[in-house]
């Protein structure tokens, strides 16, 4: 088995390449405005890390989100384009399954919340029993909305970082990382778990507004 | 013929996701998917929902172009694609997959220029293009005059817009008429049946002072709307196939009165016309008829090649090829406003052979000009 995994939902360029075992290579970047930029770059670094070339990869391990529009894109078309080539399968994970994985580095067992940074004041966020079982689908909602909801629990990322007042107990890693994604696919495909589509979790409708009548132009 | 570059294109800088293939100057296949319907109740393209789109299209449409060329992935020379200019958030859709595409068979990555390809698109109609080539693009993002002494290097802006470009008075135009989106076609249609003499709509930046190769089609959009509402204010009913063909006629009258007097002053005996507004059948006849009369060859694609399409970025990639230009590195970006003097986005890193190209043209060039795509939105 050798897994290459990419997240781009999150601030995050992340890139990961997982042999079933351990982590070969793994390449994180934080900027939000550059996922295009930095991706392939990444991957191509990676693979020539872990001295292994992309023919060699048995699956694609891609988080569809919950993220903001652009970034996201990046990433998917990017893991549906390399499956097509290689004729191997893409792994869909919702990307806070992959920080809520990762929390299990930072000693957390119980239950908690994951929660990413959505732009325009709000969070995506979901809820968790331990760190491989979600009780919640993704939302995206504002801080203030959920705080109550929350309280007492730890809230793992970026998103809960970002809002002490409303997440006391907010805790890292605070980013994504495509290691733990891969790490939690390879957990999945052993124990013959389903995995989503390679298609985006928007939770947004787009921003388009069917126009108004027809504005006159002559001066009234 | 098969030592020809086999290069494949791909095409989102707006609503289309298209893919093409091409060897050399050879269309193989042509592949589109068109998000237009799901923009017409919004009266315009939304961003956000054409990013969308790309994104389910993209794979399925790179497929269905190898299927359709009969060739393999393995066998081509090149992966070209719209760098821009163009909507980001869709152009990045487009880029993203070229990288991996490119990357993952272990071709060269071409990023170009969107209108570049509109001009080089010609060559798989009416074979390579006369060097230098006088262009006039118009379509509902750009309206340039563009002179191209070599279309992989050196492109040159005469002129362009200064308000909206020429699809976009259609389809303004079509709106007060209540006729829908995208409005070309069915103006077009209507104006066969109506008398482009019955109005006379003022003709922009036509006066002797007035600067020879740019346009305005702004005042123009005013004016019929204003013609029209009088009509209704009197409460007589609008003439819609004379507001049709008088209005089509003032666009077509400066955009081929200007681009035929582009060729005399640069001594150009060649005009290639592209972009979704040529395919309106005034435009064809009319720069047909002045051509002739100025002694000068008139070269428009089909319609299905002028409006946006991933052939044509496949030609410009192939021309690329043919002519050694340097690929992109794979950190390329999509660039919204990339101006029309880089046909293509060279890498850094990559042993080029056109260093004497570079310093010429480079990115020493101001980013002044007229940015094509037109930033405010289509439904206000
Ligand atoms: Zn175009």
């Amino acid at each position: 088995m050798l897994l290459l995994a990419v997240d781009t939902a999150t601030p995050a360029v992340t890139v990961a390449l997982y042999d079933g075992e351990s982590v070969l290579a793994e390449s994180n970047q934080v900027d939000a405005r550059r996922h295009g930029e930095l991706l392939l770059p990444s991957v191509d670094k990676v693979l020539a890390e872990a001295g292994r070339s992309l023919d060699a990869v048995t699956g694609i391990v891609v988080g569809v989100g919950p993220g903001p529009y652009t970034g996201l894109r990046v990433g998917l078309v990017t893991a549906a384009t390399f499956a097509s080539v290689l004729g191997v399968p893409v792994h869909g994970l919702c990307t806070l399954d992959g920080l809520a994985y990762a929390a299990r580095s930072a000693g957390i067992e119980g239950p908690f919340a994951v929660a990413t940074d959505a732009r325009r004041k709000e969070v995506y966020w979901a809820r968790y029993d331990d760190p491989r079982t979600r009780t919640t689908e993704p939302a995206v909602d504002r801080p203030a909305e959920i705080a109550e909801r929350l309280a007492g629990l730890p809230v793992v990322g970026a998103g809960a970082l970002l809002y002490p007042d409303h997440f006391p107990d907010a805790r890292g890693p605070e980013h994504q990382s495509a290691g733990a994604l891969a790490a939690l696919a390879a957990e999945r495909l052993a124990a013959g778990a389903e995995f989503l589509p390679p298609t985006p979790l928007y939770l947004r409708r787009p921003d388009a507004e069917v126009p108004k009548n027809y504005k006159v132009v002559t001066p009234q | 013929m098969a030592d020809e570059p086999l290069v494949l294109g791909i095409e989102t800088s707006c609503d289309e996701t298209g893919v093409g293939v091409v060897r050399g100057t050879t269309l193989l296949a042509d592949a589109i998917a068109s998000s237009v319907d799901e923009h017409a109740r919004f009266g315009g393209v939304v961003p956000e929902v054409a990013s969308r789109a790309h994104l389910e299209a993209m794979v399925p449409t790179i497929e269905r172009a190898l299927k359709e060329a009969g060739v393999s992935a393995r066998d081509l020379d090149g992966i070209a694609v719209t760098a821009g200019p163009g909507l980001a958030g869709a152009l990045l859709v487009g880029v993203s997959a070229a990288k991996a595409y490119a990357y993952a068979l272990g071709k060269p990555l071409y990023g170009v220029n969107h209108l570049a390809s509109h001009i080089c698109v010609d060559q798989l109609e009416h074979g390579p293009l006369p060097e230098p080539t006088m262009a006039l693009l118009v379509s509902g993002g750009h309206s340039s005059l563009l002179l191209a002494p070599d279309i992989t290097s050196d492109v040159r802006p005469l002129g362009a817009t200064i308000d909206d470009a020429a699809g976009e008075a259609f389809d303004k135009i079509a709106r007060v008429l209540q006729l829908g989106f995208p409005g070309g076609p069915v103006i077009d249609r209507l104006a066969r049946e109506g008398d482009p003499k019955a109005i006379n709509f003022p003709r922009g930046l036509s006066g002797p002072r007035d600067a020879a190769y740019d346009f305005s089609f702004s005042g123009l959009k005013t004016s019929v709307a204003r013609w029209i509402e009088a009509k209704r204010k009197a409460g007589e009913e609008v003439p819609v196939r004379d507001v049709a063909a008088s209005f089509q006629e003032a666009v077509v009258d400066v955009l081929t009165r200007k681009a035929v007097r582009a060729c005399k002053d640069e001594g150009v005996d060649h005009l290639m016309i592209g972009g979704g507004v040529a395919a309106n059948s005034r435009l064809r006849a009319l720069a047909q008829e002045r051509c002739d009369a100025a002694g000068i060859i008139l070269r428009v694609p089909r319609p299905g090649l002028c409006t946006d399409n991933g052939a044509m970025v496949a030609a410009l990639g192939a021309e690329m090829v043919k002519r050694n230009r340097p690929a992109s590195d794979w950190d390329l970006s999509a660039d919204s406003s990339l101006p029309v003097t880089d046909p293509h986005v060279p890498g850094t890193r990559s042993q080029g052979h056109e260093h004497e190209h570079e310093q010429q043209h480079g990115h020493s060039h101001s980013h002044d000009h007229v940015h094509e795509l037109s930033k405010d939105n289509l439904y206000s």
